[in-house]
């Protein structure tokens, strides 16, 4: 008797095949002139149920640039897994082919040169044509979407997300998680999400006065689609009020709650549920935890950590799907439903290369409309990028954007040591690119954007960065928050990511003197970004305009100021 | 200059806190234990405690025991400086031996519930609970 499992993996190994035959050859296809739309889009109909699966927009409504990390390290149970491999690591464990297409989509190296041929990804009116491409054969489908959506660019910050709701609204989700969208604030998360055409879901959203589940939003939602009941289930980020302010939202709390996601999961499945879709923003690892420790799952639908992959993971009897960030990827999973359960699947990321897939008309009317109020402060160039210089975020330690954003706080704020979230959106800027006021907002657009300069000891700096440090290294991932490291601006430091909490930072020091961090001494430190109610500060957009401008063209040296240990 | 001092103070506070090692069981945890059991053995199952893996305000952290068949739970705060949380006490009509309550932590640190059933027998669950700064969210 074959087992589920089996069952499962030979879907993965016929994944894995179909995605060499579509996934692998097109750096010969586009060698050849020859990448279109068809082959991005050709999938075999499989089964009864069809998902697709959108996260972690950031509010990219239009093509953009986005380089995938080069340092992503996994500890504990993770250590050197999948999602954290990177580079040809990751091209040989996917089977694809150096400067072919999906090593520029899914892959850091080369990156400024792969990119001036295969061009910018994302674009909402591309993904609107994959998702229409998808329903024509299957009316059915279900677009879920992860959630991190309305936040993360200029028009956004400046219509409080209407140009964002606007935009999904005619893409037509049937249901939607959520993370940074509670930085707008609880009143407005509840005014959009009360005329919301479709499901919010959440089961670990609680009140937080009696704690109990929010009535705002409900824990998952039945759909019957072509005779197939299918439960969704909803899961917001757990840690809302710990990485981002939690005065903005004081009513909720969150959490991971995986008690309640399987009394939720026994729920749906004794209501009749033959299949049953997580749509969480959890973060990968923290996915596979609880996929591990909640049975009944059948596919969760992975945001939050921006990994981008191009098969499932299977864990148990569960599928994770982890479909990228900012645009640039929209995943496509069929579902074999029989006899109350999921007998098999296939799987498709399909990466939204902005040159070859036609953009829907209605849906980039839509997007211009939003634009065009403001397409004189968006297109106001600022500066430019040398020759030398690509401008990114992913990585754990670094990135030059954040590179950049330190040196603006350290110079137009005047002081000695700079911190900068380790957050993972933002798009890339090429080499010898301009810099506009929209790439500037889409690396710092939030409700919290002060630019604060105060004093902190050097001990209290090293407890900072030993806090920050255990949110991405602590080795049980339900520990975790899906960030990356606070960026140090005029700091350098080893971080050895086995230790313990207090025991992962040393050798602090001040860049500029070559001096050991004293833990006595006091600092002047700016920063942005802060979570502490009443920050006060430029808005950290005009620090970084006001630094740009300064120096014209900017040429970015590779950091080498941190020194990692254990990877 | 945007904190106030006194914010900047309590940061400090919770951070140096935080950066701790999960605090130590101090020897009030083991007389609480010992005052509680008489020192008999615990053993596991049959007690669920329920609290967050990062705390979201260690000034009031929701935490939940249930034990089945129990007469008496006692919850302790291993880290804080006096761990003493409370028992609970279930009288024979009772209809759920469960209870919930908000506890302040100083800092990270393993949460205790131990129930002591009907035959006498006692069973222990604990729950690391973090307390943190804060961090930034991808």
């Amino acid at each position: 008797m074959i087992s589920r499992r089996d069952f499962l993996q030979a879907s993965m190994a016929a994944t894995a095949l179909y995605g060499a035959s579509g996934f692998g050859n097109w750096g010969r296809l586009a060698a050849q002139q020859a990448l279109t739309q068809d082959q991005l889009l050709q999938f075999d109909a499989f089964g009864n149920v069809t998902l697709i699966h959108v996260t972690d927009i950031h509010a990219q409504l239009k093509p953009i640039y986005f380089r995938e990390p080069e340092i992503n390290l996994g500890v504990g149970g993770n250590r050197g897994s999948v999602p954290h491999i990177t580079g040809a690591d990751f091209r040989r464990a996917y089977g694809i082919e150096d400067g072919s297409a999906s090593h520029y989509a899914l892959s850091y190296d080369d990156f400024a040169a792969l990119a001036k041929g295969y061009g910018k990804m994302g674009g909402l009116d591309r993904v609107a044509t994959v998702i229409n491409s998808i329903r024509a054969e299957r009316p059915d489908a279900l677009l879920l979407d992860g959630g991190d959506t309305w936040h993360g660019s200029y028009t956004c910050y400046q219509t409080q997300a209407q140009d964002m709701v606007n935009v999904m609204n005619a893409l037509k989700p049937d249901a939607m998680t959520f993370h940074w969208e509670f930085t707008l604030g609880s009143d407005r998360v509840r005014e959009i999400v009360g005329d919301l055409p479709f499901a919010a879901l959440a089961q670990n959203i609680f009140d937080s006065e009696w704690d109990e589940p929010a009535e705002d939003f409900a824990p998952y939602k039945f759909f019957e689609r072509a005779g197939t009941k299918i439960a969704v289930i909803g899961q917001a980020f757990p840690y809302m009020p710990i990485a981002n302010p939690g005065w903005m939202f004081p009513e909720y709390s969150f959490g991971i709650r995986d008690d309640r996601m399987q009394d939720m999961v026994d729920e749906v499945r004794a209501a009749g549920a033959e299949v049953v879709v997580v749509l969480s923003h959890n973060g990968f690892d923290v996915d596979k935890q609880m996929a591990a420790k909640v049975t009944g799952i059948d596919v969760i639908l992975s945001g939050h950590t921006h990994d981008a992959l191009p098969e499932p993971y299977l864990v148990g009897e569960t599928i994770v799907v982890a479909s990228g960030s900012n645009g640039k990827f929209v995943s496509r999973v069929d579902l074999d439903v029989r006899d109350g359960r999921m007998m098999g699947f296939r799987h498709k990321l399909i990466p939204i290369f902005s040159d070859v897939i036609t953009p829907d008309a209605e849906v980039a009317a839509i997007i211009d409309e939003q634009r065009a109020p403001f397409e004189a402060e968006l297109t106001e160039v600022i500066g430019r990028t040398a020759e030398d210089t690509t401008l990114f975020r992913r990585g754990n330690f670094n990135g030059s954007w954040d590179d950049l954003i330190c040196d603006a706080l350290l110079s137009e704020r005047d002081a000695e040591i700079a911190m900068s979230p380790g957050v993972r959106w933002g798009p890339s800027i090429l080499p010898g690119q301009d810099i506009t006021r929209e790439d500037i907002w889409n690396v710092t657009s939030m409700t919290y954007p002060n630019a604060y300069r105060t004093e902190m000891t050097g001990e209290f700096i090293h407890t900072v960065m030993e806090d920050v440090a255990d949110n991405l290294f602590n080795p049980d991932p339900y520990y975790q928050q899906g960030g990356d490291m606070v960026r140090m601006g005029g700091l350098g430091y080893r971080i050895d990511i086995n230790k313990p909490i207090g025991e992962r930072i040393s050798d602090i020091t001040v860049l500029k003197t070559g001096e050991a961090l004293d833990p006595q001494r006091s600092y002047v430190v700016t920063g942005w970004a802060s979570v502490n109610e009443g920050t006060e500060g430029p808005e950290i957009w005009d620090v970084v305009e006001g630094h740009i401008r300064k120096l014209g063209t900017v040429s970015m040296t590779p950091n080498t100021s941190v020194q990692v240990v254990g990877a | 200059m945007n904190f106030t001092r006194r914010d900047t103070l309590l940061l400090a506070l919770g951070a140096s806190a935080a950066a701790m090692l999960p605090m130590r069981a101090s020897a009030a945890v083991e007389d609480n234990i010992a005052a509680f059991t008489g020192g008999a053995d615990m053993g596991e199952g049959g007690l669920t405690l329920v609290a967050p893996e990062i705390a979201e305000n260690g000034n009031t952290v929701p935490v939940e025991v249930s034990a089945p068949g129990a007469v008496a739970i006692m919850l302790l705060a291993a880290g804080n400086p006096n761990p003493a949380v409370g028992t609970f006490n279930f009288g024979p009509l009772a209809g759920a031996q469960s209870a919930s309550t908000r506890i302040r932590l100083a800092g990270t640190q393993e949460v205790v519930a131990i129930a002591k059933m009907a035959d006498g027998s006692f069973v222990k669950a604990s729950k690391e609970v973090k307390v943190t700064i804060g961090g930034c969210g991808g």
